[in-house]
């Protein structure tokens, strides 16, 4: 059977209609530089060294990232994986602590514990993926599990490659939602490779968001190039399933731009993929809409280039001002202290 | 205080847990309506509705992670694995995701897993086994054995009061055979503090779960040919009572490791290690471990009695023991 694909935003109208106005606008491609920027700035500190293991990056992700994240209401939750920089950056994750992270300092999100992009925020509403993709996913179904019993209007949002949706953690996550008509949101990153293994390999049906049908609720297919649309139908699925309609499964297609991660030079990808995909890059794609669309001037662009320059710099100063953890606490935090409870969070 | 089986006891202190917080909730297989396998949810759904009694798909997966999620989100879950050979299927949510999270990103994960483990009724390979060995060499999840239904009871309210992952394993064939004095008020029983189940000289056993009692009859052989046994119970192997291991070490100066798991591998391993590392002067034997053989589970009631340590195989290695 055939889902629903998701149309593109044409006009400023539309946006409108969508909730967002200009200002909202400018924050998402803010945002969106700001993503890119991460991590490029990141890949140049791994190339000198300063950055310890490997490095991760979500190129061509940017739209979908940052349009999910941009549709979540403030408390509302998320497990975004290692091409979801953008839902950090949309979130409020400080670039700076994003660095210290990358660079294994004490200030990042891990404090040293853990490395790249595997961090999160519970005050942001971001928690931390492991790299068995994925099994935060049904994780996130849990969250949604106790907003559904506690009869919240809350809504969690579960992500998951389109790699890691062939694991059963994803099966028996959206099963398990689908039953019990859970307020979660599954946003499958169809980035069309799962590290070498192109999708052909990793599953058979046209769409991976035909799955839904299986699970007893909707899917759709969107261009994960395209923010607006991103942003609309995420804030459609995130609305709906606040209401009580239960989950939505929205797969994003995308290019991962880049290799697996920086010691991949993606040799396997046909490089007129590479080119075709290039054309659709999603900041440049965002940016021509505005201009279009929203007259973008150029002092704006400018001005919010250097802004993401600026903040960029202090970001890293800072990061590199802070300490590598101290080896006698190595074993601090293996396990949680009871007063740890007694938080807002948790009463 | 009433006299109560060690199921009534787990099934009592959950009531209790459910009653104080309603944090506090219960998912698992035909946990709900059903009242569960072994029955220690019975009447829950009806006092607690079906919104905190959930009857889940067959998906152990997504019980531990739906778990962790409702945790995260300031819940106290109470996930029942129907046995707890079925915890396999979780491994990488207890693992990965909730053994690990509070290290890394410093966010509590407060959840208990039950789990009827144990054989010694033909269960076979599948519904029989104890895996708490697996579980006790990942830091950051906390396993408990209870042997006794006081025990259970204040054990299961301290699982549920912990900040983090708790294993909770409680021996099916302790469910109905066991009985014992117990407490009607709700009470906690610390972790890491081990109970002398039987008071000796001689030899001392150290020892969890159903071989509690394996021990207790095999030293009571033994005191009929004058050897003094005494039988300490860890209660917890994560966190373990080193303390009073290596005390009664120190007194009896003889020791035997029990355990119904497996021998190699076996958490047996890590308390005669640490007895060898710590306490080697105040030895007079070499530390003895005594074990199931490193097998599956066999089904046939002839091998099963050969798999499970019996009440024979202790008591004779308790003979040669005092005999060094």
């Amino acid at each position: 059977m055939a889902v629903r694909e998701a149309e593109p935003v044409e006009t400023l109208q539309q946006v409108k209609e969508a909730g967002l106005d200009r200002e909202d606008l400018l924050g998402i491609y803010r945002n969106m530089l700001i993503t890119r920027a991460v991590e490029e700035r990141g890949h140049i500190l791994y190339k000198q060294g300063k950055i310890p293991g490997s490095f991760y990056t979500g190129r061509g992700n940017e739209a979908s990232a940052v349009g999910v994240a941009t549709a979540m209401g403030p408390n509302d939750v998320g497990t975004p994986l290692q091409r979801d920089m953008g839902v950090h950056i949309t979130r409020g994750i400080e670039p700076w602590r994003i660095f210290a992270q990358y660079m294994g300092r004490a200030d990042g999100p891990t404090r040293g514990r853990d490395g790249n992009v595997h961090m999160g925020d519970s005050r942001l509403g971001l928690y931390t993926m492991v790299s068995h993709l994925p099994a935060m996913l049904p994780v996130g179904v849990g969250m949604a599990l106790a907003f559904k019993i506690r009869d919240e209007r809350r809504v969690a949002v579960a992500w998951c490659g389109e790699g890691a949706s062939a694991r059963g953690d994803a099966h028996e996550g959206m099963n398990l939602a689908g039953v019990r008509r859970l307020p979660v949101v599954f946003v499958i990153d169809n980035n069309q490779w799962a590290y070498s293994t192109p999708a052909h390999l990793e599953y058979a049906v046209d769409h991976l968001a035909d799955r839904a049908a299986a699970y007893g609720f909707d899917g759709v297919v969107v261009d994960g190039t395209d923010v607006l649309a991103v942003y609309r139908e995420a804030k459609q699925a995130i609305e709906k399933a606040r209401e009580g309609g239960g989950p939505t499964l929205i797969e994003s297609v995308t290019l991962r731009m880049e290799g697996h991660a920086v010691h991949d030079d993606a040799f396997y990808v046909p490089k007129e993929l590479f080119e075709e995909w290039a054309r659709r890059d999603p900041i440049e794609r965002f940016r021509t809409w505005l201009r279009d669309n929203a007259e973008l001037t150029d002092d704006e662009e400018d001005e919010i280039t250097a802004g993401v320059k600026r903040l960029l710099n202090e970001a890293i100063e800072r990061a590199e001002d802070s300490p590598l953890p101290d080896p006698s606490t190595v074993t601090d935090g293996v396990f949680a202290a009871p007063d740890e409870l007694e938080t807002p969070h948790h009463r | 205080m009433a006299e109560k089986t060690y199921l009534q006891a787990i099934s009592d202190s959950l009531r209790l847990e459910m009653r104080r917080d309603q944090r506090v909730f219960v998912l698992g297989e035909d946990v709900g309506v059903y009242g569960g396998a072994f029955k220690v949810t019975q009447g829950f759904q009806e006092e607690f509705g079906a919104s905190r009694v959930l009857d889940m798909p067959l998906s152990e997966t997504a019980i531990v992670a739906g778990a962790t999620g409702a945790a995260l989100m300031g819940m106290r879950p109470v996930a029942e694995m129907q046995f707890a050979d079925f915890v396999s299927c979780a491994w990488d949510q207890l693992v990965t995701v909730a053994a690990k999270q509070h290290y890394r990103a410093g966010t509590p994960i407060p959840i208990v897993l039950r789990l009827p483990s144990g054989g010694g009724f033909s269960g076979g390979p599948f519904h029989s086994q104890n895996p708490e060995s697996s579980f006790a060499h990942i830091p950051g999840l906390k396993v408990v054995c209870p042997a006794t239904p006081e025990d259970a009871k204040g054990l299961l309210a301290t699982a549920v009061e912990d900040p983090n992952p708790v294993l909770f394993f409680e021996h099916k064939h302790l469910y109905r055979r066991i009985r014992g004095e117990v407490p009607d008020e709700r009470y906690t029983t610390p972790f890491g503090k081990a109970r002398t189940h039987r008071p000796g000289e001689d030899v001392t056993v150290i020892t969890w779960g159903a071989m509690v009692y394996v021990a207790d009859d095999a030293a009571a052989k033994l005191a009929e040919e004058d050897v003094s046994v005494e039988v300490l119970d860890l209660r917890t192997l994560i966190p373990w009572d080193r303390d009073a291991v290596l005390e009664s070490v120190a007194r009896c100066s003889k020791v035997l490791v029990l355990h119904e798991d497996t021998k190699t591998g076996g958490f047996g391993g890590e308390i005669a290690a640490t007895i060898a590392e710590e306490a080697f002067e105040q030895l007079d034997a070499p530390v003895r471990r005594l074990a199931a053989p490193d097998s599956p589970v066999p089904f046939a009631p002839s091998l099963e009695k050969a798999f499970i340590p019996q009440v024979d195989d202790v008591a004779a290695a308790l003979r040669e023991l005092a005999a060094y």
